[in-house]
């Protein structure tokens, strides 16, 4: 985007333009994860049974891994302030900071997805374990494309251009380990 | 398919990229918003073709059972299904959408909030890309080993979730995920339109200077985005249902088929107004401008959209009085859906009081406004018996719940989108089109839709069933003065059918000969029409300033009857 139009340049909502747009992402996200919640909630109230299932899920895996997304998220809000004061290869070095936590949640949850199939519990095994994967997926395919947009925020913040974004990148992933808050605690705990 | 998408390439190789480089580029990779505009309003213009024809197909089956249907042939009942159905997907998703949302709410939006375009371009040509996949994704479905996807538009399952029941492994597959696409499609043009409209907005111009058009598009954005999330979980849901042996609507494995209803209507219901408001928003720019009248009570109508879009979230389960929810539920739904009725029939009388006293010019495209208000009153009207459960649970299901959104979605997706093509036709070709052959396509288009629609209501009273491809093997359905009046509604759609020739002609026309418009040929008070007709790329000569609202017509004192928002005073 060498030429901005005019009217990305606006703000008469007095807020710039990017941030107000990663919001109204937000809200549509939230709708996308409450459907999946609400409807997996509602059946699990339904299903008092499918807490025998639920007790296979591996507790201690999942609250590392959400110990290191939240952790991930330390450097993301380091690399907002990094761009605030314009030190844009500091900031790109945080960003890829937080890649690598994602990627970190990603390989421990492939440990523990390898495991439970291994075990038998695959999409197909019945209701939980459908929510289950697919909850999940949705929430593991969002950081994927957070690492993505990351990478590609990154890689222009190394260069001092665009160091707004950080912060709207930022926002999103921020969004992505709260959604997980709510997972964690769903599909691991309650039993 | 459309135009756009066998000519480009064809084109393309013509001229090898040398004698226009820039025409692949201009008309198919360009971020221009009007152009963006024209592809999604030739692309839903284009499947509104297809789901026309489709509905010439099924209706002849029904008034002339089990003979070759002209152009088509004999019609099995897998392929009667597979047309219904995708005839309302395509009407809903790939025609009313595209058109009224993404269509006038790109050229609309920058050009009445006085921007020289979107804020994320690029954003906004990705959106289109994706709906034309979406498209593609739906047409192909058509033609894949099994046919088109034919479990109804609202897919529920069982039927939509198990192969072994709806025949169509894949056409059923392919109808979700060009769903889901369309949706992610809109998604990224709503979230352009509503940045667009709040933080882009000519200086000058506040939250009570935007034009009806540009509210009610962003009203319907947001509730587009605010129904849908739930809805594409659901559509993953049911493709992994159908794919991957996951067990969410399937009940004897721990799942709920009904939660797919609810799903689909929590998204569905609100679509409704998604499509109303834009048109509502059309409307109000054509009956200012030709009754040369202040908009009655313009904050109100903003207010009565609101909370018209905040009820509609809470009206969902009308939709499955008889799918076996709580009766309980059923009572509670029943009365918020005739709360909702409040605020449109408000809207309603203030379009009307607008009018009142007004200099009513009928213009082509009034007279398209006026009926607007005239047959989305029987659709409305018509609404309230079905929204009363007690009464629903005998029209369930049969023609009269056809009829009813017919007369809610016609007036939305055709009246109201031709109302608006012969509104800005002069801004967006720079030409103008024939008043008298718009107004034969008028007469010869209004008519005949009441006679396609009015026969259906008599019919569900009588309790016809809806899904049924041959009436013949019901005897208490198979009598001659039912199968006169399908016959009526089949014979009113051909001829309604063949009254949009007059139409193609005179667009394609006005678009190339018809004579040259000014730059204000209706003398409108409102931003677009102050710019070149067509404008050009980046719109304004000069970025204008706003100084005042935009229905100010027939302000006393002063030598003209209207007063452009970008007048100093």
């Amino acid at each position: 985007m060498s030429t901005k139009t005019i009217a990305t340049q606006r703000a008469a909502m007095n807020m710039p333009t990017g941030r107000l747009a990663i919001w109204w992402v937000l809200m549509s996200e939230i709708v996308i994860f409450g459907g999946i919640l609400v409807s997996y909630v509602l059946h699990r109230l339904a299903h008092p049974e499918w807490a025998e299932q639920a007790a296979y899920t591996n507790v201690h895996l999942g609250a590392t891994n959400t110990l290191v997304l939240l952790s991930s998220s330390l450097s993301a809000v380091l690399a907002h302030a990094a761009a605030e004061r314009g030190d844009g290869k500091r900031a790109a070095f945080l960003l890829r900071l937080t890649i690598l936590g994602g990627l970190i949640f990603l390989i421990i949850k492939s440990f523990e997805w390898t495991h439970e199939i291994h075990e038998g519990f695959t999409l197909q095994s019945g209701g939980f374990w459908s929510y289950y994967y697919t909850a999940a997926g949705v929430h593991a395919f969002h950081v994927i494309a957070g690492m993505c947009i990351m990478a590609w925020v990154a890689s222009t913040a190394a260069k001092n251009q665009e160091l707004h974004r950080v912060e709207n990148v930022g926002i999103y992933w921020h969004f992505v380990d709260l959604v997980w808050i709510f997972l964690f605690p769903l599909l691991y705990i309650a039993k | 398919m459309s135009d756009h998408a066998t000519a480009a390439p064809a084109h393309g190789a013509v001229h090898h990229g040398h004698a226009e480089p820039n025409w692949f580029l201009k008309y198919f990779w360009s971020t221009d918003h009007k152009i963006i505009a024209f592809q999604y309003m030739f692309t839903g213009m284009a499947m509104a073709l297809v789901a026309g024809f489709m509905a010439y197909v099924f209706r002849m089956q029904i008034a002339f059972p089990g003979q070759a249907v002209p152009l088509f042939g004999f019609v099995s009942p897998n392929v009667y299904n597979a047309l219904i159905t995708n005839h309302g997907s395509i009407m809903v998703f790939w025609v009313a959408m595209p058109v009224l949302l993404a269509g006038f709410g790109n050229y609309l939006i920058p050009l009445m909030c006085g921007c020289d375009d979107m804020v994320f371009p690029r954003i906004n040509r990705l959106s289109y890309q994706l709906f034309l996949l979406s498209a593609i994704v739906l047409l192909v479905s058509l033609f894949v080993p099994g046919g088109g996807f034919g479990g109804a538009w609202t897919a529920y399952p069982p039927l939509s979730a198990v192969p072994k029941y709806n025949l169509t492994p894949m056409g059923s597959t392919m109808w979700v995920l060009a769903v889901a696409l369309e949706f992610v499609a809109f998604l990224l043009g709503g979230i352009n339109f509503i940045v667009t409209a709040m933080n882009a907005r000519a200086p000058g111009m506040r939250a009570f200077d935007v034009p009806l058009a540009v509210w009610m598009i962003v009203v319907a954005s947001l509730l587009f985005m605010a129904s849908v999330g739930p809805l594409i979980a659901g559509a993953v849901m049911l493709l992994f249902d159908q794919n991957l042996g996951t067990a969410f609507y399937n009940p004897a494995r721990g799942g709920d088929p009904v939660l797919w209803q609810h799903l689909f209507w929590f998204f569905g219901h609100p679509e409704v107004y998604v499509v109303l408001l834009p048109a509502m928003g059309i409307v109000a720019e054509i009956m200012t401008v030709f009754a040369r009248k202040k908009m009655f009570a313009y904050k109100t109508v903003i207010y009565t959209v609101i909370a018209t879009g905040a009820l509609s979230f809470f009206v969902w389960a009308h939709h499955q009085f008889v799918a076996g929810i709580d009766p309980r539920m059923s009572n509670v739904f029943t009365v918020t859906t005739v709360i909702i009725s409040i605020p449109v029939a408000e809207m309603c009388f203030l379009y009307v009081a607008t009018l009142y006293g007004g200099s009513i010019r009928f213009t082509t495209p009034m007279l398209w406004a006026l009926a607007f208000m005239a047959e989305f009153l029987i659709g409305g009207v018509t609404g309230i018996y079905l929204g009363a459960s007690g009464a629903d649970i005998f029209f369930h299901d049969t023609y009269f719940v056809v009829a009813h959104f017919h007369y809610t979605f016609y007036p939305i997706a055709i009246i109201g989108t031709i109302a608006g093509v012969t509104f800005w036709f002069p801004k967006m070709f720079g030409r103008m089109m024939n008043e008298t052959w718009g107004k034969i396509h008028f007469w010869g288009t209004i008519i005949p839709f009441n006679f396609i629609f009015i026969p259906m209501f008599i019919l569900g009273m009588y309790g016809e069933h809806r899904r049924i491809y041959d009436y013949t093997n019901f005897p208490d359905l198979a009598n001659p003065q039912l199968q006169a009046l399908r016959i009526t509604s089949t014979v009113a759609l051909v001829v309604m059918l063949l009254f949009q020739f007059p139409f193609l002609f005179n667009f394609i026309y006005s678009m190339f000969k018809g004579p040259k418009a000014e730059k204000n040929p209706w003398k409108s008070n409102t931003l677009e029409w102050t710019a070149d007709s067509p404008p050009p790329h980046g719109n304004f000569p000069e970025m204008p300033t706003v100084y005042r609202g935009p229905y100010e017509y027939a302000t006393p004192g002063r030598d003209t009857d209207y007063w452009p928002q970008n007048e100093k005073a």
